[in-house]
């Protein structure tokens, strides 16, 4: 079976208990993507599938015959970063970098996801278009763990790129 | 080839501010920033290595007992099984911050429940998780009756090993005339570094030399431990730890993983990486013990203090020498000359206690600081005013001076920023909604201290230059004050600096712990560009107060060279030296700081929201303001864990750990953390290090969840005494409603 | 994780003739990979039902909506006819989980979402639950989260989640499809069940049987809150709580619907409860009322006592606010 990384087609012949996760981390060497807690507790290993985010430790890579798969290498790279990637670096919206790739796909898909008027549980009116305040970025970004505690900076470039887009 | 400093005296000369790049101290952004936003920055367990092996631990199911016998048959037989080891050079703990020598070895020796016992090592990580749960293994199981698992049923309670206890005057008399007196016991709960990276080893073995990648914060200690738990020289072991995933203390000594993935590796003759799932980070590595401490504050009625008594008992397992040093800041931060110190430990069958983010002063400020608001309402003193009168001119015990100690100016620049009322603390006065709002606040402090240092810096021809050292960045910023530190001393910009780090080949730093980091390590960095910028003054015959360096080029007596230009097809290369001298037992080291804060407290559910937090800290020079606010930011977000979520759940039938995952330790989420409003306090400390900085990795996290709890009194009126405070202990003493 | 075959059919007819002993059907497989990983389960045939429909949201005859089994989470709270007509639904799910798990948790995976007693989920404890007759580890150990509701002696795990209490509140009915095409509906309130002398089953499913979509009933208007009590702000299991649907009309409860989570081994859904209320003016002392009829059976096991104040005080919150009484 076939899936698209990044825009490229890869092959999976492996062992069905494998993870999205292990599959891009071992077999595409695709490491940007995080092991934090392989139980979908931390959100490390978010990557987008079809354009939504996912815990990618709790989808079996056999599980995504023709899916498009994006991860933080597919975002942008150090030469060329994502406005996300680049206002991360700005705000200081990490430490030691290791949930920073999950928390920068994350915030790419909560932005579509908001575009789309999707409410959160911090939305007042659910059926009125809610806007991203720094409340409504916490909330959406709360399945994304930092122990460095970088959260104040990520919620500042969250809300600089959401600011810049407009 | 090297210029050392023993920090015998204060260094005043205070080089940096002599220089003229002007980059130290700036916001600057991480060097290392676009690799690690883009997934390019390479941790332990992803390096690549063709044939690698995987393997999985395999942990004890009893709190105490041996291994009778290891039934391999069960698993060699399943697909792609290698091999299962339960060797004796593998460690039963991991080794205690700056041991420098193996822990606990003898894996059959069970001590405490998820202790490793084996590795199953397969060709994939699949086979390996699936044979590891599978393995069977037959042990000899203490009585668990007979077993001390709880400190609430430890009998025998021994003095802390490194914690020295005070007995000064008479405390009991102090509290008895004292005008006002606090006699409170306070309790917290275990807590796990959890840092967001994993334990990971990926270990290579050439027959002679041993090549780990891990993720450790001190190699200059790991080597030594790795080597002596595997039997060989340590010039036969590097240990490359580039980046790494978070510490918090947890990666301070080697985990079970880079001993097992080597023995594993030097069994197999080829590479073996094992990675610790997230409920053996929880259960195999590091606790925080718990604590209960009892304070005692004897003031006169201006609310000084007379008399001053912290008591504190811990716990870890026998053989353990760590013992939470609870009392480190009680020692100097408040007067008092009647005074009690002391730290008490227990031996139980837990996993293994030691250093998490601010050992000591994590637990020992909180409980202090919610003491002090205690005071400071019994005697009708402003919380603020409070701790301003009880600044010690000298320390209280040791009767030697302060070194930099700006408390009173974050105290005050804190309470402006904040907006902090410091003469109404009625409790119960704001309500909205469901919400009781409320105010707190608290002192910040945390032990300075500085570790011998190496740090090589290299004046390249080309104009630009190379720090190397086996210092490890564990989020810290390592790479990139570094890079300032060189850049400010030799007149290039950061991005000119190569920055390398985290290998055990280079010379050799203090390693991330402590918080001393950034300051010896950058000291011996900058004593390495003193002896570059002195041969470059030879080459020009001019004396270093003559020379400037600046964005590249050289300039004095009015003549300004490119570097290349000067160097001529050279490189400079220098070896810079640091030791820590008598200014260590001369003065009295640390940095402070003051949180404020305000929470609402659910009237009805008794959850608590932190609304709004800001932190003053003085830590001596600011090396990179972005990046030293950071180290503030996060440490305050550990204090909203310890204050309301952190606790580790023990079971106290066999002492395992119950909540061993991120889905049941609740480390505080995106929506726990309001904005947070960082000042730094600038300040120079001669004493402390010759860049004149001071500690800040853990100065964040020690006594913020004291403000906390101090807030939630003013909130709602509920004095609580237990940490987390968590909605059940908040109800238990709410009115109905 | 064990081995497992793969099986990933094209329809529900396949799906359903490939349900035998040892298969399983994974949907989002939020729930049951995290599980598999730690071999509490160990399916021999695993049944990728991802690419057979029941992905769609669709009126009903009645006025209703009807809510396709693998219809995410994310998709089912986004649903701009869930959120304007049944909105208690969307504040549950969102209530939830994370952004990323919402995304790929299912509306009949989230049914069966198993508990997360940490015992339960512990292979190296004892659990009725997982291996029957091997003991309750929670009865006398760490039970802060477990049930102070319907529970006994062989189990006192809670369902953890979050969706299904807003749906018994909501009155739904699940659909179900049997093997030989049979179907049959089953009142959410129903569904799930209390341990008994089976603390193994979780619901009603019966082998084979595979949930293809749950139907809300025409709605019902008025204030509608979910509210979710946990330590936590957010990503973290409740623990309690509430969803209530309650129209007021001159000054007077004209109708009401209440259940609980995380309170017992199902969301907790008591008939008197909704009577009491329905009709009554709202005042404390209905709502103690209330109170009273929910915990009058309530039992602690140690840890978890502090629940039945939690809930009492928690319930009072919400009728105050759904009523608009004064807070």
């Amino acid at each position: 079976m076939k899936l698209a990384i990044n825009g490229t087609t890869q092959g999976f012949e492996g062992d069905p208990r494998t993870s999205l996760l292990d599959f891009l981390r071992r077999d595409c060497g695709l490491t940007g993507t995080k092991k934090g807690c392989d139980h979908g507790q931390c959100g490390a290993c978010t990557v987008l599938v079809n354009g939504q985010r996912i815990n990618s430790c709790l989808t079996l890579a056999v599980m995504h015959e023709d899916d498009e798969i994006t991860t933080i290498e597919g975002l942008g790279t150090p030469q060329d970063m994502h406005p996300l990637q680049a206002a991360f670096v700005d705000h200081d919206g990490y430490q030691c970098g290791y949930c920073t790739p999950g928390q920068i796909c994350s915030a790419k898909a909560m932005l579509d996801e908001a575009q789309a008027g999707w409410p959160s549980a911090v939305t007042g009116d659910l059926t009125a278009e809610a806007e991203l305040t720094p409340e409504e970025i916490r909330e959406r970004m709360s399945g994304n763990l930092c122990r460095c505690g970088a959260y104040s900076n990520i919620v500042d470039a969250i809300t600089q790129v959401k600011e810049d887009a407009r | 080839m090297s210029k050392s400093i023993t920090l015998d005296q204060p260094d005043e000369r205070n080089l940096l501010d002599r220089m003229a790049q002007g980059t130290i101290g700036k916001p600057r952004n991480r060097l290392e920033g676009p690799d690690k936003v883009s997934g390019v920055a390479t941790y332990a367990a992803e390096f690549p290595a063709s044939n690698a092996a995987n393997g999985v631990l395999v942990t004890a199911t009893i709190s105490k007992g041996e291994v009778v016998s290891i039934d391999e048959g069960s698993v060699m037989d399943m697909p792609g099984v290698l091999a299962v080891i339960s060797d004796q050079r593998m460690i039963a703990r991991p080794a205690q911050g700056g041991a420098g020598e193996a822990p606990v070895q003898q894996v059959r020796q069970v001590d405490y429940w998820g202790q490793p016992v084996a590795v199953v090592v397969a060709e994939s990580f699949e086979q390996a998780r699936d044979a590891a749960r599978r393995l069977k293994i037959t042990y000899n199981a203490d009585d668990a009756g007979e077993l001390v698992l709880n400190p609430e049923d430890a009998k025998v309670w021994e003095e802390a090993p490194d914690t020295e206890t005070v007995q000064q005057g008479a405390l009991p008399q102090a509290m008895a005339e004292a005008a006002h007196a606090i006699d409170a016991t306070y309790t917290t709960e275990g807590h796990n570094s959890a840092p967001m990276e994993p334990h990971a080893a990926l270990a290579e073995w050439d027959g002679t030399k041993l090549t780990v990648h891990a993720s450790l914060q001190m190699l200059n200690y790991n080597i030594d431990e790795l080597a002596d738990s595997l039997g060989l020289d340590a010039e036969n072991v590097h240990l490359l730890s580039p980046y790494v995933g978070g510490g918090f203390g947890s990666k301070l000594g080697i985990s079970p993983d880079v001993a097992a993935a080597s023995v594993a590796a030097m069994q197999l003759g080829r590479p073996v990486r094992v990675v610790l799932s997230r409920q053996q980070v929880f259960h195999s590595v590091i606790r925080r013990t718990e604590t209960t401490q009892r304070l005692r504050l004897a003031a006169d009625s201006d609310g000084r203090l007379q008399g001053f008594g912290h008591e504190a008992k811990v716990t870890n397992l026998p053989e353990e020498e760590f013992a939470e040093p609870v009392t480190q800041a009680s020692a100097f931060l408040y007067p008092g000359q009647d005074r009690v110190l002391k730290v008490e430990m227990a031996r139980i069958h837990r996993m293994t206690a030691g250093s998490v983010r601010a050992p000591g002063e994590a637990v020992g400020m909180q409980a202090l600081e919610a003491a002090m608001d205690e005071l400071a309402e019994k005697s009708g003193i402003g919380p603020v005013e409070l701790r301003l009168r009880n600044i010690p001119e000298r320390h209280p015990s040791d009767d030697i001076p302060y070194s930099s100690r700006r408390l009173a100016e974050c105290l005050k620049a804190g309470a402006e920023a904040f907006g902090w009322d410091d003469d109404d603390r009625r409790p119960a006065q704001r309500r909205e909604g469901e919400w009781w709002i409320g105010t707190g606040m608290a002192t910040a402090a945390r032990i300075h201290n500085i570790a011998k240092a190496e740090a090589s810096v290299t004046l390249m021809e080309d104009g630009t230059a190379v720090v190397a050292t086996d210092m490890t960045d564990i989020g810290t910023g390592t790479y990139t004050v570094l890079g300032q530190i060189a850049g400010e001393m030799l007149g290039l910009d950061p991005a000119d600096v190569l920055v390398r780090l985290g290998d055990s080949n280079l010379a050799t730093g203090p390693g991330s712990g402590g918080s001393w980091g950034a300051s010896s390590s950058g000291s011996a960095v900058q004593i390495a560009c003193e002896a570059i910028r002195e041969e470059l003054c030879d080459m020009l015959g001019c004396k270093d107060e003559d020379l400037t360096l600046k964005d590249g080029f050289a300039i004095h007596s009015n003549r300004r060279q490119s570097l290349p230009e000067l160097l001529n097809g050279r490189n400079i290369e220098k070896l810079g030296k640091l030791e820590p001298g008598d200014t260590e037992d001369d003065f009295s080291q640390a940095s402070y700081g003051a949180f404020f804060t305000e929470v609402a407290v659910n009237a009805h559910t008794g959850e608590t929201r932190v609304r709004r937090m800001s932190g003053a800290f003085g830590i001596g020079r600011v090396l990179n303001e972005k990046t030293a606010k950071s180290q503030c930011m996060g440490g305050m977000v550990w204090c909203i864990g310890s204050a309301l979520t952190e606790s580790m759940m023990f079971d106290r039938r066999d002492g395992h750990l119950v909540n061993h995952d991120l889905a049941e330790y609740h480390v505080p989420v995106n929506r726990d953390v309001p904005h947070l409003n960082v000042i730094m306090v600038e300040e120079r400390d001669p004493a402390a290090s010759p860049l004149q900085a001071k500690g800040v990795g853990e100065l964040g996290i020690c006594g913020g969840a004291g403000a906390i709890c101090n807030a939630i009194y003013n909130a709602c009126g509920v004095r609580l005494r237990s940490f987390p405070m968590t909605p059940d202990k908040l109800i238990a003493e709410l009115p109905d409603i | 994780m064990r081995p497992f075959d793969y099986q990933r059919p094209d329809g529900l007819d396949h799906a359903s003739l490939l349900d035998r002993d040892g298969a399983t059907l994974i949907a989002g497989g939020t729930n049951l990979l995290d599980l598999m990983k730690l071999q509490v389960e160990t399916p021999e045939t695993l049944v990728d039902i991802n690419r057979i429909g029941l992905d769609k949201i669709e009126p009903t005859g009645e006025g209703g909506i009807r809510i396709g089994a693998l219809v995410s989470n994310s998709t089912c709270a986004a649903d701009p006819r869930i959120r304007a007509d049944w909105p208690l639904l969307s504040r549950a799910i969102l209530a939830g989980a994370s952004g990323q798990l919402r995304n790929k948790a299912t509306t009949g995976g989230n049914l069966c979402q198993r508990t997360r007693c940490y015992y339960f989920m512990n292979i190296d404890m004892p659990c009725n639950k997982r291996e029957p007759g091997t003991g309750c580890s929670a009865l006398n150990g760490r039970n802060r989260i477990h049930a102070v509701l319907g529970a006994n002696e062989n189990c006192i795990a809670t369902y953890p989640g979050d969706m299904a209490v807003a749906m018994y509140a909501l009155d739904a009915t699940v659909e179900i499809a049997g093997p030989d095409k049979a179907s049959r509906s089953v009142r959410v309130r129903d569904f799930h069940r209390l341990p008994g002398e089976r603390p193994e089953l979780d619901n009603v499913l019966e082998a084979g049987e595979v949930i293809t979509g749950v139907t809300l009933p025409a709605p019902v208007g008025g204030t509608q809150l979910y509210r979710k009590v946990r330590e936590r702000s957010s990503y973290a299991f409740a623990l309690v709580s509430i969803a209530a649907a309650l129209r007021m009309e001159e000054g007077a409860i004209s109708r009401a619907s209440l259940a609980f989570g995380s309170m017992a081994h199902k969301p907790w859904h008591d008939l008197r409860i909704d009577a009491a209320l329905t009709g009554a003016k709202p005042s404390d002392a209905l709502f103690d009322h209330v109170a009273d009829l929910l915990l009058e059976d309530a039992e602690g096991y140690g840890e978890n006592d502090f629940k039945i104040p939690l809930a009492r005080r928690t319930v009072k919150a919400v009728l105050r606010e759904a009523t608009g009484a004064s807070t």
